[in-house]
């Protein structure tokens, strides 16, 4: 079986107000507080397209490697439903601003993460379309609220060609979406808030046949769960058909609790949605250097060139500089970007550290990452900074202490009690013994207590005498540096 | 008691030199609309805010410091505009006690240069009819139908069936604003013209009807019918009025991204004495079936008179003018099926008291709120916008709208400056005969004349040219160039001059008027 899967995602624009109106746009505001007389559909009222809208269409459409219209067109897109208060949505639905681009991602192969694969996706189009508002459905009083805050608040709507065959392969695609929305400011891109929805297509068929009928799975609240969501309804796809049942082209809506996709209730028949074109708003004309005319008022007007410029490093770019500069592994770059604030903690680090960059990720990967995860804190709300983290590095990589104290310290700095890892070194007694004669004692009273493993080692079974270092260790309370203590040992048993 | 007569040029020159105050006008036309109420030509009357407005007009004039040449004088506006704090009800049982928060850009820009906004006056429902008869608050009378020149000319039955059934249609959809004007209880009133809706009411009651340039003047606030073809109009008693009115709304409007972005200058109009340098065209195919021979005599007459002066007239055609009705009525009906969706009761207008489910109170609501003539038109604006009839309908009609609108740009390009045609097929027809065919039938019937004007979004104007042989007005049309305004207009006004168009004899009203006036100075004007 070959499963096919096809994103349509809506991404909403970071903008100050709306696509067509000047209402603000805002998270979590009073119910109705950000609706102007557009957004409520008082008769009379015409929309006016936002300039910074484009923009971030643009960029978006730039960024993803589309070709850029320099035409496109606005079109009416009619239903009744009570949070689309003029009956129709502004949509484009016959020429988008952006067509025909791609989207590179990278998988772990097997979850390794030291095997990544890099796959593409084409993106078919990007649109500039209306938001909705919000109804909720108040069954026991049998009435339906209806909040239009979201009303009109601008949209891109990205749609990605059946380019996928599994969950992964969506969640990979959406999470660098994501992080390129982010890097380019277009979009905030939070799926938690809404500002990034997904609805995925799959559908599956016999490698060689025509393609299956598709379904299209809505509902789908993180990047986890559409990983779940797609994969699920792959496997009930399979299972219809083998059982010889056939698949019908709905729409069924994730279940997140019991983890599989059921039928959406509302759907009677198909819709016929008599686009038109929006008669209000003529055709999105913008401009590149070569166009733009002379006398042109640049205020209003778009220079797609100009934009161009003054894009970001995209993801992509900034992993493949991180990978240069500190010569880190792909795979670490990736880690490094997928979280908030990441790269920026490690790049601090490096730059208040002597400790080499390839050794420093290994401390901000495994401890620092697992002990916010653990704990579900992002970097920003670490309690361990940067400085601190590099103070620490810094005494280990001076041999003050060893690797396993400096995990000591660590885990005494997640208190949070502001103590410098100076501090707690003393503290707690973790520095490195730098006595020479101390630390010769103490492997010759190793030695002389365990003749049997002395005369393994004269044997030639060299692996025990890491058993030797490491009662050495444990006499000396971790304070003893294994390399050392190695030399001496084996300086001791050769004579 | 003549000051109303006057236009508003002279009136303005009047309120200057303190002959008569803006407080004095105003109440002088508040109580001729209260005299005039059989003529239904207002919804709303705004008496308390418009004397508040006269006052304020009136402190400016005492300091010297007018706004300019509109600052005092009455106007009145088409109930399909917005304006904030007066009920704005379309003549629909889904607007009724509907009170916009807002004023539209046309209406805010009369009342920041001072004028007083007397009420908001009568239409068909949604602007929809030709007839000003189809409105849920009534048909409008043409005030003509009170005039002893029809009176003169009409043959009693009886003399109390007389006035009761014999009265005529102002036609429409701005009726209300022409028979406000024609009335003299404003001196210019708005309205708008989507298919004619301007220059047709203006032609049956004997007013200046000015539809201008798609894109000149902001529809921000007027509840659209066709947005693609839809424009603020002028109605005044002359030519000179209307280029000031239109000088004092033209311009482009950041909150309606149809207007164009241009800078305009206001003019005034030039007195024209000399035509020989003007080509009129007269298009062949607006010999339409149906034109009474009275007006085409008149027409012919009207291409004789600039002949004479001499201009040179010449036979042109616009070979798709049969087609525009048809194209019109796709167009037109799909839009209006788009436009009229946010009606659902949810946010403001009529909400039905069925509430069983979301969907019922939706049909219910809309059933109650619509007329036939509006639920009609949705419903085949609908029908051509189904994904299987969208290219055969909707698709075909842009291609004809398109050739239309290309009939006009070789006709100018071929050195016609602008184009005389008849604006109605007769003069204006008894409401008991009206009302026997249905709206749409008037409709397709009467818009054939201006339709096409609005097709191709050119600016056209009816002036009155004469009386008919029943006592009533018929207009003449010309078609300009696009945003050639002020040559269009500046023929108008040489036309207007020539054809000497009579001033109505409202015997009703100067009787109800003398009472009124019997104790007031009457100011002499010559």
């Amino acid at each position: 079986w070959e499963p096919v899967v096809g994103l349509e995602i809506h991404a909403q624009i970071s903008s100050n107000s709306k696509l067509f109106s000047g209402s603000q746009v805002q998270f979590a505001a009073p119910p109705n507080s950000l609706v102007s007389f557009f957004d409520a559909s008082l008769p009379g009222t015409l929309p006016v397209l936002n300039r910074r809208c484009v923009e971030a269409a643009v960029m978006t459409g730039l960024a993803l490697n589309c070709s850029i219209n320099k035409k496109s067109l606005f079109d009416r897109k009619h239903y009744f439903y009570a949070d689309l208060p003029a009956g129709y949505q502004i949509t484009q639905q016959r020429v988008p601003i952006a067509v025909n681009g791609s989207l590179s991602y990278s998988l772990c192969v097997d979850n390794k993460m030291s095997q990544m694969v890099t796959k593409t996706v084409r993106i078919k189009q990007i649109q500039l379309e209306q938001d909705s508002g919000k109804s909720l459905h108040d069954d026991t009083r049998s009435q339906t609220l209806v909040d239009l805050n979201r009303a009109g608040v601008g949209l891109m709507e990205v749609v990605m060609e059946p380019d996928m065959c599994c969950g992964e392969e969506a969640a990979a695609a959406v999470r660098e979406l994501q992080l390129i929305l982010q890097t380019l400011g277009s979009s905030q891109a939070v799926m938690a808030e809404g500002q990034l929805r997904v609805d995925a297509n799959v559908s599956v068929h016999h490698p060689g046949e025509p393609y299956g009928v598709r379904t299209e799975v809505k509902n789908i609240n993180s990047i986890r769960f559409l990983a779940k969501a797609v994969d699920y309804e792959i496997q009930r796809q399979i299972e219809e058909l083998e059982s010889g049942g056939t698949i019908l082209n709905e729409t069924r809506a994730f279940d997140a609790k019991l983890g599989c996709t059921v039928p959406m209730r509302d759907k009677e028949g198909k819709q016929d949605y008599r686009f038109m074109p929006e008669p209000n708003l003529p055709p999105l004309i913008l401009y590149d250097a070569k166009s733009l005319p002379a006398n042109m008022n640049h205020q209003q007007v778009v220079n797609i060139d100009l934009i161009h410029e003054r894009l970001p490093d995209l993801p992509s770019v900034k992993r493949a500089k991180l990978v240069e500069r500190y010569g880190i592994l792909p795979e670490h770059s990736f880690t490094l970007l997928n979280e908030d604030g990441l790269t920026e903690f490690f790049e601090n680090v490096v730059k208040q550290t002597q400790m080499k960059p390839k050794k420093v990720i290994g401390w901000i990967l495994n401890d620092l990452l697992s002990y916010l995860k653990q704990h579900s804190l992002t970097v920003k709300e670490s309690p361990v900074s940067s400085f601190l983290l590099a103070d620490l590095l810094n005494l280990l990589e001076k041999k003050e202490i060893s690797s396993t104290a400096a995990k000591h310290v660590l885990a005494e700095l997640w208190k949070g009690e502001r103590k410098t890892p100076l501090e707690i070194v003393k503290e707690k007694k973790l520095e490195l013994i730098q006595d020479q004669k101390e630390l010769e004692q103490i492997c010759q009273a190793v030695i002389d207590g365990q003749e049997n493993e002395v005369m393994a080692i004269k044997a030639g079974n060299l692996k025990v005498l890491n058993k030797l270092i490491g009662l050495v260790q444990r006499e000396t309370r971790g304070r003893s540096n294994p390399v050392v203590v190695k030399q001496l040992l084996e300086k001791k048993l050769s004579q | 008691a003549a000051l109303k007569r006057r236009v508003r040029f002279q009136v303005s020159a009047a309120l200057k030199e303190g002959h008569v105050t803006p407080t004095e006008l105003c109440q002088r036309c508040l109580s001729l609309i209260k005299s005039t109420k059989f003529l239904n030509a207002y919804i709303t009357v705004a008496e308390e805010t418009a004397l508040k407005q006269a006052e304020e007009s009136e402190k400016r004039y005492r300091k010297g410091q007018p706004l300019g040449v509109l600052d005092g004088i009455p106007i009145a506006v088409k109930d399909n505009f917005n304006t904030a704090g007066i009920e704005t009800t379309c003549a629909s049982n889904m607007l009724k006690g509907y009170i916009s928060p807002y004023n539209a850009t046309v209406v805010q820009k009369l009342l920041d240069q001072g004028a007083v906004l007397l009420g908001k006056t009568n239409l068909d429902e949604f602007a929809m009819g030709s007839g000003s008869t189809d409105g849920v608050f009534g048909p409008v009378r043409n005030p003509w139908s009170y005039s002893r020149q029809y009176k003169e000319k009409s043959v009693p039955k009886s003399h109390s069936e007389d006035e009761e059934s014999n009265w005529v249609i102002t036609g429409g959809s701005s009726g209300g604003s022409a028979a406000a004007v024609s009335s003299f209880t404003c001196f210019a009133a708005l309205g708008s013209d989507t298919g004619g809706s301007t220059r047709n009411p203006a032609a049956h009651c004997g007013v200046v009807g000015l539809k201008p340039t798609y894109g000149l003047i902001s529809r921000h606030g007027l509840i659209p019918l066709v947005n693609s073809m839809d424009v603020p109009g002028i109605l005044t008693r002359c030519v000179d009025d209307a280029a000031v009115v239109l000088g004092s709304l033209a311009g482009h409007d950041p909150k309606d991204s149809t207007t164009i972005q241009d800078n305009f200058t206001p003019f005034e109009l030039p007195n024209l004495t000399d035509v020989s340098k003007l080509s009129i065209g007269i298009p062949k195919e607006y010999h339409a079936p149906g034109l009474s021979s009275e007006i085409l005599a008149l027409w012919s007459k009207a291409a004789e008179l600039f002949k004479n002066a001499g201009a040179k007239v010449i036979e042109v055609s616009l070979p798709h003018t049969c087609y525009s009705i048809v194209c019109y009525h796709v167009l037109c009906t799909a839009e209006v099926a788009s436009n009229m969706a946010r009606f659902d009761g949810l946010e403001y207008g009529h909400r039905s008291d069925m509430n069983k489910s979301t969907e019922s109170m939706y049909a219910a609501t809309r059933r109650e709120g619509f007329n036939d003539v509006v639920r009609g038109r949705i419903l085949s604006g609908n029908y051509f916008l189904l994904k299987q009839n969208y290219e055969n309908y909707f698709i075909k009609a842009q291609k004809v709208r398109r050739l239309i609108a290309n009939d006009f740009v070789k006709v100018f390009r071929s050195g016609v400056d602008i184009l005389l045609t008849p604006t109605t097929l007769c003069d204006a027809v008894p409401y008991m005969e009206f009302i026997k065919e249905d709206n749409r039938t008037r409709s397709t019937q009467d818009d054939i004349l201006t339709q096409a004007a609005n097709m191709a979004g050119l600016p056209a104007i009816n002036v009155p040219t004469a009386l008919s042989e029943r006592g009533l007005p018929i207009g003449l049309q010309f078609i300009g160039r696009s945003f050639q305004e002020k040559q269009l207009l500046t023929v108008a006004k040489w036309f207007e001059k020539q054809v000497k168009f009579p001033m109505i004899q409202l015997e009703e009203v100067k009787r109800h008027d003398h009472n009124a006036f019997q104790h007031q100075k009457s100011a002499s004007f010559s």
